[in-house]
């Protein structure tokens, strides 16, 4: 089996989980940046974090040959502060040059207010400007429905924005059919108690056209699941697909969307 | 797959799961306390369950959701707890 992890915080995983996700077949790990937790106090906070993102983590990866990928931005949940969100984005342009930085993400909202909206079109203008793929966090639970239409409300309101460059993560059951209906692409993400199970996943893809599907684990500091992708590809066999099928779903797919970047490339080796 | 062949599946997990939530009402029955909006959703959702029509996750999620459509003035908190508490 090989796999591709679109969206996993490394930064807050230890080492064996590199190894872990190697053994299991692991391609490629894509980052995107995210809350750690904790408030940063300042834009250099930022500066250093995407510094680890760029320099330090792919080092961290490559020891066990695995190719690290990234996404910069300011998360949803720091986007209160107009200010220091815009003082973040102002610094993201010279790290996009970057070999690993694949695009804006994870960019988004998060309980759906005026300055988290404002603060994501701020975002989605730096894409615009630097032809950058878009990774898009949608709200937690009770603000998912509603997050998910403001988000991609304001993705077509600009005419620069195609939707096929954009990746809007976290779909469940009632978000998935707008997000696909809209030429987006969707994440299913495997995440215990607040997202999706890998039965759900299936459900999901067995409904709808797995074209511009993917699965993640988003581990991170939380409790989550490093392995997810494999378990679920477990869970796609137990549900009668087949090899290649399953193949599409976690390898191609990400593979294809992530393609649309011309830094993303992988080592063609087999484990 | 065919109907049997998901019970044989699921069965026994979601078994599992709906006496789970039989005996989380049953825990919340024996304790003290105020109605709670999140214990509102719940039981609004669990009607969903029943209703015999598909699709009964998307109608469950939709219970469990913030049905309102304008952005909120300002976020006060970046929590969030799983029901609209609808203020
Ligand atoms: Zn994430």
């Amino acid at each position: 089996m090989r796999y591709i992890e679109p969206h996993a915080h490394m930064v807050s995983r230890v080492t064996n989980d590199y190894q872990d996700m190697v053994l299991a077949g692991c391609a490629a790990v894509c980052e995107p940046a995210f809350w750690a937790g904790f408030d940063r106090s300042s834009a250099d906070g930022f500066y250093d974090y995407f510094c680890q993102l760029t320099e330090h983590e792919p080092r961290r990866a490559a020891k066990f040959g695995l190719p690290h990928f990234c996404w910069l931005c300011i998360n949803p949940k720091e986007s209160e502060d107009v200010k220091l969100a815009s003082d973040v984005i102002s610094i993201i342009p010279k790290f996009l040059e970057k070999q690993n930085v694949l695009g804006i993400g994870e960019i988004g909202l998060n309980k759906n207010s005026r300055n988290e909206i404002k603060v994501l079109e701020m975002h989605v203008d730096l894409a615009a400007r630097h032809d950058q793929l878009i990774l898009v966090h949608t709200p937690h639970l009770e603000d998912k429905l509603k997050g998910t239409r403001l988000i991609l409300d304001v993705l077509r309101a600009d005419s620069r924005i195609k939707p096929g460059r954009c990746l809007i993560d976290h779909v469940e059951e009632h978000t998935v059919k707008m997000v696909l209906d809209g030429g987006f692409w969707g994440g299913m993400t495997l995440y215990p108690e607040t997202k999706c199970t890998a039965a759900r996943a299936v459900d999901m893809i067995e409904l709808y056209s797995a074209e511009r599907l993917w699965m993640n684990s988003a581990c991170d500091w939380g409790v989550s699941v490093p392995l997810a992708i494999p378990l679920a590809a477990l869970e796609l066999r137990r549900r009668g697909h087949s090899a290649e099928a399953i193949d599409r779903l976690i390898y191609q797919n990400p593979k294809r969307f992530l393609s649309q970047s011309p830094k993303f490339k992988l080592i063609e080796a087999t484990i | 797959m065919n109907r049997r062949e998901l019970l044989d599946l699921y069965y026994l997990e979601a078994r599992a799961k709906l006496i789970d939530v039989a005996a989380f009402l049953d825990r919340l029955d024996r304790a003290e306390g105020e109605p709670d909006f999140r214990l509102a959703a719940f039981k609004q959702a669990l009607g969903e369950v029943q209703n015999e029509k598909v699709p009964r996750a998307e109608r469950v999620l939709a219970c469990l959701s913030d049905p309102t459509v304008d952005p909120i003035p300002v976020a006060t908190t970046k929590a969030a707890c799983g029901a609209w508490p609808g203020k």
